[in-house]
């Protein structure tokens, strides 16, 4: 085998990891470089894709069905377990992300604002304003 | 827009990676419910960012440039695509597989692995969805029977989209009946029936306003219902218990196991598409009952107070 055939046959061995592993990154920059907490969540929410993808495509095998009983005869199915995982998966994070822009319409209530470093600005102020006026308090 | 595309071209993955049950789900859930709720969160928030140092950027790509090469690096020990002997396809997926058609008597593995063999697993799903209702609930604001109604303008004049959907409601509503009760024999179940059933009523919503909705479906009854099929679900657990089974061992709820577990299957199933409904259209009132200009709150606010210092002396 050379070497030519050898890299196509990793290639469509693993191509579906690869497409994960872009999907996981574009995800995770997201995250870590936006401050807007709403790009935030998108960001998550790529990312948690990524693996319900991962998750589905390591239940594929080629040349089988989906897994529902046929009639006759014996199928190959694929592998039913993943697909429970996912399927519950997905609900549960369409919920959590309800929770998390909910949040996030609080802390716009809150402090006027959805940008991550504003946010971080105003409670440093606030502590230190807070230090400041204690000693008078008291 | 681009979030609902991204949602259904996952869906249309799945078909193809042969999961339709998890494409059902999410082409209801990315598709329709997600880009709604954030679509009514950037009316709430604005939509509108500060633009920040490239430097933040650029440490950003560079990290998630070598953790990509990282991981890549690692895939090439996993297991090529597609074959049957891979460790994911062995161990319990294979018992399940095997064992299905004696022991639940349903074709769909996919509604028996995640009815019957791992029902805990999904009633702590199911609590935890219904744990993000209740929070959402307790973070925005909200009165006992509803809510502070929005002026936003029903699509009045999109005559062409009403009339349609109009038509479309009954069958949506129908399909996602038939999704729930025939999830044994066909793709389908409580968690896609669902998310469906919500779908409708929030096409419904979106299309005739908030206050027509909550008319259909009145508020505390949705918050009912989302905590009855919670309970629906967790008695089936108990009543297998006091006949002498296994929490949530469905086949001593009738004489023979096989009838017991479609009995248990089909219980919890509706418990799950109850309570997946409730909280999803719960979820969805809150946020656009949230929606609110502030004129109009301030104004709705002194309405209230006006009412109290009336009544109070």
């Amino acid at each position: 085998m050379n070497f030519e055939t050898q890299w196509l046959q990793t290639f469509f061995g693993l191509y579906n990891y690869w497409i994960v592993v872009a999907l996981m990154m574009c995800g995770l920059f997201i995250v870590i470089t936006d401050g807007n907490l709403i790009k935030k969540v998108v960001g998550l929410t790529i990312f948690q894709t990524s693996v319900f993808i991962l998750y589905i495509s390591m239940a594929k095998v080629t040349g089988a069905t989906a897994p529902i009983q046929i009639e006759q005869g014996t199928a190959v199915y694929s592998n039913p377990l993943p697909h429970v995982l996912i399927l519950t998966a997905i609900v549960v994070s369409i919920s959590t992300t309800a929770v998390a822009l909910a949040l996030i319409v609080r802390i716009k209530r809150a402090y006027h604002t959805v940008e991550e470093d504003v946010i971080q600005r105003w409670d440093v102020k606030k502590r230190r304003s807070e230090k400041r006026s204690k000693p008078f308090h008291e | 827009m681009l979030s609902g595309i991204y949602g259904l071209l996952s869906a249309s993955l799945f078909v193809v990676l042969d999961a339709v049950d998890v494409a059902f789900t999410e082409a209801a859930v990315g598709a329709g419910i997600s880009t709604i709720l954030m679509l009514t969160t950037l009316a709430i928030t604005g939509r509108y960012e500060l633009s920040r140092p490239s430097i933040r950027t650029r440490i950003g790509l560079l990290l998630v440039l070598v953790i990509g090469v990282l991981l890549i690096y690692g895939t090439l020990g996993m297991p090529y695509f597609g074959m049957p002997e891979n460790p994911a396809n062995g161990h319990v997926a294979a018992y399940y597989l095997e064992n299905t058609e004696q022991q639940i008597g349903i074709p769909n593995y996919v509604t028996a692995v995640l009815a019957s063999y791992r029902g805990f697993d999904t009633f702590g799903e199911l609590v935890v969805v219904f744990t993000a209702g209740v929070a959402v609930l307790a973070l925005l604001p909200h009165s006992r029977d509803g809510f502070v109604v929005d002026d936003m303008q029903p699509m009045k004049h999109h005559l062409i989209l009403r009339i349609t959907s109009k038509l479309l409601l009954p069958f949506i509503l129908l399909f996602a009946l038939y999704v729930q009760f025939h999830g044994d024999f066909g793709p389908g179940g409580g968690f896609q029936a669902g998310v469906i059933f919500a779908a409708a009523i929030i096409l419904y919503s979106m299309l005739y306003g908030l206050e027509n909705a909550m008319q259909v479906i009145s508020f505390p009854v949705i918050r009912f219902c989302a905590a009855l099929g919670v309970l629906l679900y967790g008695s089936v657990g108990i009543v297998s218990m006091l006949k002498g089974g296994n929490f949530l061992d469905y086949s001593v709820l009738l004489e023979t196991p096989v009838a017991g577990q479609h009995l248990g299957i089909l219980l919890i199933e509706f418990g799950v598409g109850l309570t997946v409904a409730a909280v999803m259209v719960c979820v969805f009132f809150t946020f656009t009952g949230s929606v609110v200009s502030p004129a109009k709150s301030a104004r709705v606010v002194a309405a209230r107070d006006g009412e109290k210092t009336q009544g109070a002396p």
